[in-house]
């Protein structure tokens, strides 16, 4: 076979791996926009022939889905910041900086990231009641619980990741910033922090994923506050035996799906650098 | 890197952010996970109502001597075992088949590629449950067998749940392998290509040694989650499946400190579950030592 027919095989088959992957997502999108009845047809089409919105309405007035996705926001938004702030100046500390104890913090962070998360949720639901009777937006039934989780869950993998990044950048570069008279402050935040933004963005992703995805604290936690729910709780609502909403269920998960996926193909490019740039360090 | 004095001071002020959060959210809750796996903690000691009850190992060998768990035990490696293999396999195919076609194409397979990981996963084991839906599934609709259930068979749904870690896990492999061959040089494939090294030669000889790290990677870190799913079992087999049938460790470990209220017997399988992938962690540093990477 030449080179051309064997270029084009290649990207028949690339198309159709590419149909099959997504159409889990288009199905959702079309059952979203799909009217009831055609929702639960017992031989479903793969198109509509009357798109409608009313699954939306139902998703967001019945459940008051709008509440939770600001948590949800809220949430992320948070753990994002947050672990970028922390994550950043932790692992300057450890590329910049000898002192004892560094290689053992490195592999101490390296083995923390193996934890099973849901072992810990035992011990953390009794950690949160009790920050509740001290700190009570930090303890069970608030979203501060939930921040703290995913901010301690995060940090190991960012500042594992982060690390790469920082120490790419020639050292020479903070002694020519020292000599024009930067403090090692400006040269932290002004010089360092812009030149590793392919690593903050990839981080910040996986953070995102992380906070946003999450269920099992959201349900460990969060136990008799429904207000303060998040997205992934809520559309459990929608799901009862033998008769689920499968319209608002799919609108539900559409909104849950549009902000991750619109922060995606914002990062995409930086994102493929940022795990390239991993990747080489 | 400097070593100027007071630097240890400094690194210490940048550190401490990071370590109060990891010591007080990873560090005690760890501390306390042992602590409570050697108590009888349940209910009535939670409200206050009985002391606790000191049990030494007691949990572990009331765990160790049951059958339930080494068959969650075995569900799980094998489980496991099976997204894995599944997702590396399916990762760096395409990452190669990505090397292969123009822009376009491998813009459009990347396009797909993010939909399915930036999915939630409550979403993506939603969507997947409707698709596989007995009534009013399309898959049944398509292969004609209207009436499946797909998450009635013990062996068909962790089959499904598998193909959905699969589905949602794959990309981060394939981006990675593809960033990873993308940077191998130009030269050294022209060079290899001058020796005249065949396409199985080239790949077995030169790109796969220059991987190897990478691969060791991504490998671990499939063990790592895949060995750690909860959303899918949980929410696709309605916790756990009929009967528990469909139970992986931490699944297990949940339901019987949440659901039972055994927490003294929930963290004992929490603790052999750490205990199990901090195995799989030294394996892991020693590979990476052996790659040759600095710590």
């Amino acid at each position: 076979m030449n080179r051309r027919a064997s270029r084009g095989l290649a990207e028949a088959v690339t198309v159709v791996v590419a149909a099959v992957v997504a159409f889990p997502l288009y199905w959702m999108a079309l059952t979203a926009v799909k009217p009831e009845a055609e929702v639960i047809s017992a031989d479903p089409r793969p198109w509509t022939l009357a798109p409608t919105l009313d699954s939306f309405t139902r998703a967001l007035t019945v459940q008051n889905f709008g509440r939770y996705l600001l948590n949800s926001v809220v949430v992320a938004v948070a753990v994002v910041l947050l672990s970028l702030l922390i994550s950043f100046l932790a692992a300057t500390a450890l590329t910049r900086f000898r002192f004892r104890g560094r290689t053992t913090l490195l592999i101490m962070l390296l083995v923390v990231q193996m934890v099973p998360v849901e072992a810990l949720t035992i011990p953390l639901f009794f950690l949160m009641r009790s920050v509740r009777d001290v700190a009570p937006v930090f303890g069970l039934n608030h979203l501060g619980s939930l921040v703290l989780v995913h901010l301690a869950f995060s940090l190991p993998f960012a500042i594992w990741m982060l690390r790469g990044f920082v120490a790419a950048v020639p050292v020479e570069l903070e002694e020519a910033a020292t000599l024009d008279g930067a403090s090692r402050f400006r040269f932290l935040w002004q010089v360092l922090f812009p030149l590793v933004a392919p690593g903050l963005v990839a981080t910040s992703v996986l953070s995102f994923i992380h906070a946003w995805n999450d269920f099992l604290f959201a349900k460990t936690f969060i136990i008799s506050a429904a207000e303060n729910q998040t997205l992934p709780l809520a559309l459990q609502v929608f799901v009862k035996p033998d008769q689920n909403d499968w319209g608002a269920i799919m609108a539900g998960s559409t909104l849950m799906t549009i902000p991750v996926l619109l922060f995606f193909i914002l990062v995409q490019r930086r994102l493929v650098a940022g795990l390239a740039g991993a990747v080489k360090s | 890197m400097r070593t100027a004095k007071g630097d240890g001071r400094i690194a210490f002020a940048y550190l401490a952010p990071a370590l109060l959060v990891l010591v007080g959210l990873m560090g005690y809750p760890i501390y306390q996970l042992v602590l409570i796996s050697l108590f009888d903690y349940g209910q009535e000691q939670v409200s206050g109502g009985a002391p606790l009850t000191f049990l030494g190992l007691g949990n572990y060998t009331a765990l160790l001597s049951d059958a339930r768990f080494w068959a969650v035990l075995g569900q799980t490696v094998g489980f496991a075992a099976v997204c894995v293999a599944g997702t590396l396999l399916v990762g760096a195919a395409l990452a190669v088949l990505a090397t292969r076609v123009r822009t376009w194409a491998r813009m459009t397979l990347f396009l797909a590629a993010l939909g399915a990981w930036a999915t939630p996963t409550v979403a993506g084991s939603t969507i997947w449950l409707f698709l596989f839906d007995a009534n009013f599934g399309f898959v049944n609709e398509v292969l004609g067998t209207t009436g499946l259930s797909w998450t009635y068979d013990k062996w068909l749904a962790f089959g499904l749940v598998a193909a959905q870690v699969i589905w949602c896990s794959f990309p981060f492999v394939m981006v990675t392998l593809y960033a990873g061959i993308k940077s191998i040089p130009g030269e050294v494939l022209e060079a290899a290509a001058l020796d005249g090294a065949s396409t199985v030669k080239t790949t077995t000889s030169v790109i796969l040694p220059l991987l190897r790290p990478l691969l060791i990677v991504v490998t671990i870190q499939s063990v790592i989650w895949d060995f750690k799913v909860f959303t899918q079992i949980y929410i696709m087999t309605n916790g756990g499946g009929i009967a528990g049938r469909n139970l992986v460790l931490n699944v297990y470990a949940y339901q019987q400190a949440f659901a039972a209220s055994e927490y003294g017997l929930g963290a004992s399988i929490g603790v052999v579950m750490t205990a199990l992938l901090l195995l799989v962690t030294l394996g892991y540093l020693r590979a990476l030592r052996r790659s040759g990477e600095v710590l």
